[in-house]
C-alpha cells in the first residue's frame, strides 16, 4: 500500500440534471480514521461515496491524497487505479467464482505469484472467520457470510481507503449486530482508513470516529458520535439522532446567570423552560447568547425518553392524553396529545403503565431541552 | 401445500400436456416410425442406408452446416458486443429494436423477395456500388451462398440480440463496479465477469439460432440455387416427400436433421457447463 497522511475532498459537487445530489462537500479524512456518512435515503450519502471512488464522475471540486490530485472534475484517476476497496449493500460477489477465486480476483490482476496469492487469500479468509469456505460458491452461503467474503476481497488488497455502502442493510437484525461487532474489531486490528455509509444511527454511533450527517446533499454536521448524539447542530440532526419532539415556539423571557442561560419558550402546549449550560470560558457562549433574544421564534427538541411521567418540582409539567401506546420491551412508546394540541412522543420505562386514552402528567428536565434558532435547519 | 391443491395444480397442466402430445410427440413418433419402415409397412433401415449412400443427399449436411454454423456464429458474435454496449440503455434504443424486429415480423418470404430486387444485378445496391466505382460489374448477392447467408442472418440476429440484451441487462450492475474497484479495467471486467455470466445466454441463443438456421428452406429456395450448391437438407427432404412422394425417405432425412441439431446442442451445452460452473441464476449476486 502506498502510504499517505490525509485524503481531502474539497468543494465536491455532483449534479444529476437539475438536482444537486452532492452540494459543496468538503471534508478531510485522516489515516486510520473511521468516518460515517449518516442520513436518510436520498440525502446523497451513497452518491458522495461513489464520487470519492470515481465510479460517478464529479461535477466540480477536487479530491486529494496528500498533495496528489486524484480528481479535479476534468482529469481523474480511474477507480481501478485509486487503490480503494468497496463493499456493496448487495455484496456484489461474482456468482461464477468460488469464494477463493473471488478473494483472489484483485491479487491475480496485480500479477502476484501463485504462492503469495494463496497465502494472502488464506490470511484474509481467516481474518473474517471463513477458513474452510474457500471452494464454496456465493449462492451456497448466507448473506452474512457473503458480506464477509466481500470484506475479505477488499482487505486482501490492503486498500488505501475502504468504502462500505450500507453493508449491513440487507442482513437480518441479529446478523447485523454480529457483523457490526466484527467490522469494529477488524478496524481496531487493521486500522484501514474507512468511510461507512448508513441510515442507521446505531451503526454510526457504534462504529465511527467521526460522523458526517447529510441532508439533501449538504453536510449538516461533522463530529464525534458523542457530539452528534448530545449536541446536534440543528433540528434536522436532532430529529435524526432521536430528539423526536420538535416543538416550535417563541421566547418569552431570557435569563443568564453563572454560565446558564434559561429561556422560557411559549409553545402551543404551554410554557417550556430550557436551560443551556456552558462554562464562562466556552467559546460558544457569545454565539449562544447572540442567537437567542426575547421574542425570537425557536424550535425546541426533546428525546422521548427524557419526558417522564408524574409531576416533578418546578416547571415543564404537561397534561397529556395517550392516543397510541406501543410496548417495546425496555419501554412503552407513547404518542400523546398535549392540551393545546402539540404532538408528543414519550418513552416510559416499562412498569409505569399508561393505557390508551388515559390522561397523565408528564414533565421534562429543563436541562434536557435543546433550543434552535428558527431557520437553523439550513 | 396440501394434497388437494397439489392435484389441482397438476390438473392445470393437462391442456399443456395434451398439446405437447398431439402436436409434438405424436408427429415426432410417427415420423420416426415412418423413417424405419418401407412403403409396405415392414421394418427396415433402408431409408437411412439410402440417404447415406446417395452422395447428392449426404452433401446436403455439409451444405446446410456450411450456412448455419458461420451465420449463427456471426449473429451471436455481433449480438454479444452490441447487447453489452446497450446494457444500460442507449438513446434511440426503441428505434433500433424496432428495426431489428421488423424483418422477423414480415417473414422470410417477404424479406427474401425484397432482397431479390434490392440486391439483384439491377437493384439499388448494385447501382450504388457501381456509381461509387467500387466495382465495374454488378456484384452477385442473390442466387448464391451470400444471399442465403444474409437472409438467414437477418432472420436470426434479432433473436440472438434481444435474448442476450435481456440477459446482460439482468446482471447486477454492482458486479461491474466491484470488479473495477478491485483493479480491473473495462476489458478485464468484460472478460472476467460479464462474459462468463453471459455464457448461459450465449449458449441458449446460439442453440436457438442454429436450429432455425439449420432448417433453412425458403431463403435457400428464393435466394440460393436450391438444386445446385445451396441444396440444403430441408430441401432434400421436401423433394423426397413432394416430388418423389416417398414419405419414408423424407422422414429419414428429417430424423438425420434432428440428430445433427441435437448433437450441436449437446456440444454447446457441454461448452456452457465447462465455462460456467457457478450458480445457475445470474446476477442476483
Amino acid at each position: 500500500m502506498r502510504d499517505f497522511k490525509c485524503i481531502s475532498v474539497r468543494r465536491m459537487s455532483k449534479r444529476f440534471g437539475e438536482k444537486l445530489a452532492v452540494d459543496d462537500f468538503s471534508l478531510e479524512f485522516g489515516k486510520e480514521e473511521f468516518v460515517t456518512f449518516l442520513g436518510p435515503s436520498g440525502c446523497g450519502k451513497s452518491t458522495a461515496l461513489n464520487c470519492i471512488t470515481g465510479l460517478i464522475p464529479i461535477t466540480s471540486g477536487e479530491i486529494f491524497i496528500d498533495d496528489e490530485c486524484i480528481d479535479d472534475a476534468h482529469r481523474s484517476v480511474p477507480p481501478e487505479k485509486r487503490e480503494f476497496g468497496m463493499v456493496f449493500q448487495n455484496y456484489a460477489l461474482f456468482p461464477h467464482l468460488t469464494v477463493k477465486e473471488n478473494v483472489a480476483f484483485g491479487l491475480k490482476l496485480r500479477k502476484l505469484g501463485k504462492a503469495e496469492v494463496e497465502r494472502r487469500v488464506g490470511d484474509a479468509l481467516r481474518l473474517v472467520h471463513l477458513d474452510g469456505y474457500a471452494s464454496k460458491f456465493p449462492a451456497q452461503m448466507s448473506g452474512g457470510e457473503q458480506q464477509r467474503v466481500a470484506i475479505a476481497r477488499c482487505i486482501v488488497l490492503e486498500p488505501r481507503l475502504l468504502l462500505l455502502d450500507e453493508p449491513l442493510s440487507n442482513l437480518d437484525a441479529k446478523l447485523r449486530v454480529e457483523l457490526r461487532y466484527e467490522l469494529k474489531a477488524l478496524h481496531e486490528r487493521l486500522r484501514v482508513t474507512t468511510i461507512y455509509v448508513t441510515h442507521d444511527q446505531t451503526e454510526a454511533l457504534a462504529l465511527s470516529d467521526r460522523i458526517v450527517v447529510l441532508r439533501l446533499g449538504k453536510i449538516q454536521q461533522v463530529g464525534t458520535p458523542e457530539i452528534i448524539f448530545s449536541d446536534p447542530a440543528n433540528p434536522f440532526v436532532a430529529d435524526f439522532v432521536g430528539f423526536k419532539n420538535a416543538w416550535d415556539g417563541r421566547i418569552e423571557s431570557l435569563e443568564e446567570k453563572g454560565g446558564v442561560l434559561s429561556a422560557r419558550v411559549r409553545t402551543k402546549g404551554g410554557l417550556l423552560e430550557a436551560r443551556l449550560s456552558y462554562s464562562e470560558s466556552d467559546p460558544r457562549r457569545a454565539g449562544i447568547v447572540a442567537a437567542f433574544k426575547a421574542g425570537h421564534t425557536v424550535t425546541t427538541a426533546i428525546r422521548p425518553e427524557d419526558i417522564v411521567a408524574g409531576v416533578r418540582s418546578g416547571s415543564n409539567v404537561f397534561r397529556c392524553v395517550a392516543d397510541l401506546v406501543e410496548y417495546q420491551g425496555h419501554a412503552n412508546s407513547i404518542s400523546a396529545c398535549i392540551k393545546g394540541c402539540e404532538e408528543a412522543r414519550v418513552d416510559l420505562r416499562s412498569g409505569s403503565s399508561v393505557s390508551f386514552g388515559e390522561s397523565f402528567e408528564a414533565s421534562v428536565d429543563p436541562d434536557k431541552v435543546l433550543l434552535f434558532a428558527s431557520g437553523a435547519a439550513q | 401445500m396440501n394434497g388437494r391443491s397439489e392435484s389441482g395444480t397438476m390438473a392445470l397442466l393437462i391442456p399443456a400436456i395434451v398439446f405437447v402430445l398431439l402436436l409434438f410427440l405424436f408427429p415426432f413418433g410417427y415420423g420416426l416410425f415412418m423413417s424405419l419402415t418401407k412403403a409396405d409397412g415392414s421394418f427396415s433401415l433402408a431409408n437411412y442406408i439410402r440417404f447415406f449412400q446417395d452422395a447428392r443427399d449426404v452433401r446436403t449436411i455439409g451444405v446446410t452446416l456450411g450456412i448455419a454454423v458461420p451465420v449463427t456464429l456471426l449473429a451471436v458474435g455481433l449480438a454479444v458486443p452490441l447487447s453489452y454496449h446497450m446494457r444500460r440503455g442507449v438513446p434511440g434504443e426503441r428505434l433500433i429494436t424496432f428495426f431489428l424486429i421488423v424483418p422477423v415480423t414480415l417473414g422470410t418470404v417477404l424479406v427474401s423477395e425484397g432482397m431479390l430486387t434490392f440486391m439483384g444485378p439491377n437493384g439499388w445496391l448494385n447501382q450504388l456500388i457501381m456509381a461509387l466505382c467500387l466495382s465495374k460489374t454488378p456484384v452477385r448477392f442473390t442466387h448464391n451462398y451470400t444471399g442465403v447467408a444474409i437472409s438467414v442472418g437477418l432472420q436470426g440476429f434479432p433473436y440472438a440480440f434481444l435474448m442476450l440484451l435481456g440477459y446482460v441487462s439482468g446482471i447486477n450492475p454492482d458486479l461491474e463496479k466491484a470488479s473495477q474497484m478491485l483493479g480491473a479495467n473495462k476489458w478485464q471486467t468484460f472478460w472476467k465477469v460479464l462474459f462468463p455470466l453471459m455464457v448461459p445466454g450465449i449458449a441458449i441463443s446460439f442453440c436457438l439460432n442454429f436450429v432455425m438456421a439449420f432448417s433453412v428452406f425458403p431463403s435457400a429456395v428464393l435466394l440460393g440455387q436450391p438444386s445446385g450448391p445451396q441444396r440444403v437438407i430441408a430441401y432434400a427432404a421436401y423433394q423426397w416427400a413432394f416430388e418423389k412422394f416417398n414419405f419414408n425417405a423424407a422422414a429419414a432425412i428429417s430424423m438425420v436433421m434432428a440428430a445433427i441439431e441435437l448433437a450441436v446442442i449437446a456440444l454447446i451445452l457441454a461448452w456452457r457447463s465447462k465455462m460456467y460452473k457457478g450458480a445457475s441464476i445470474v446476477g442476483k449476486g
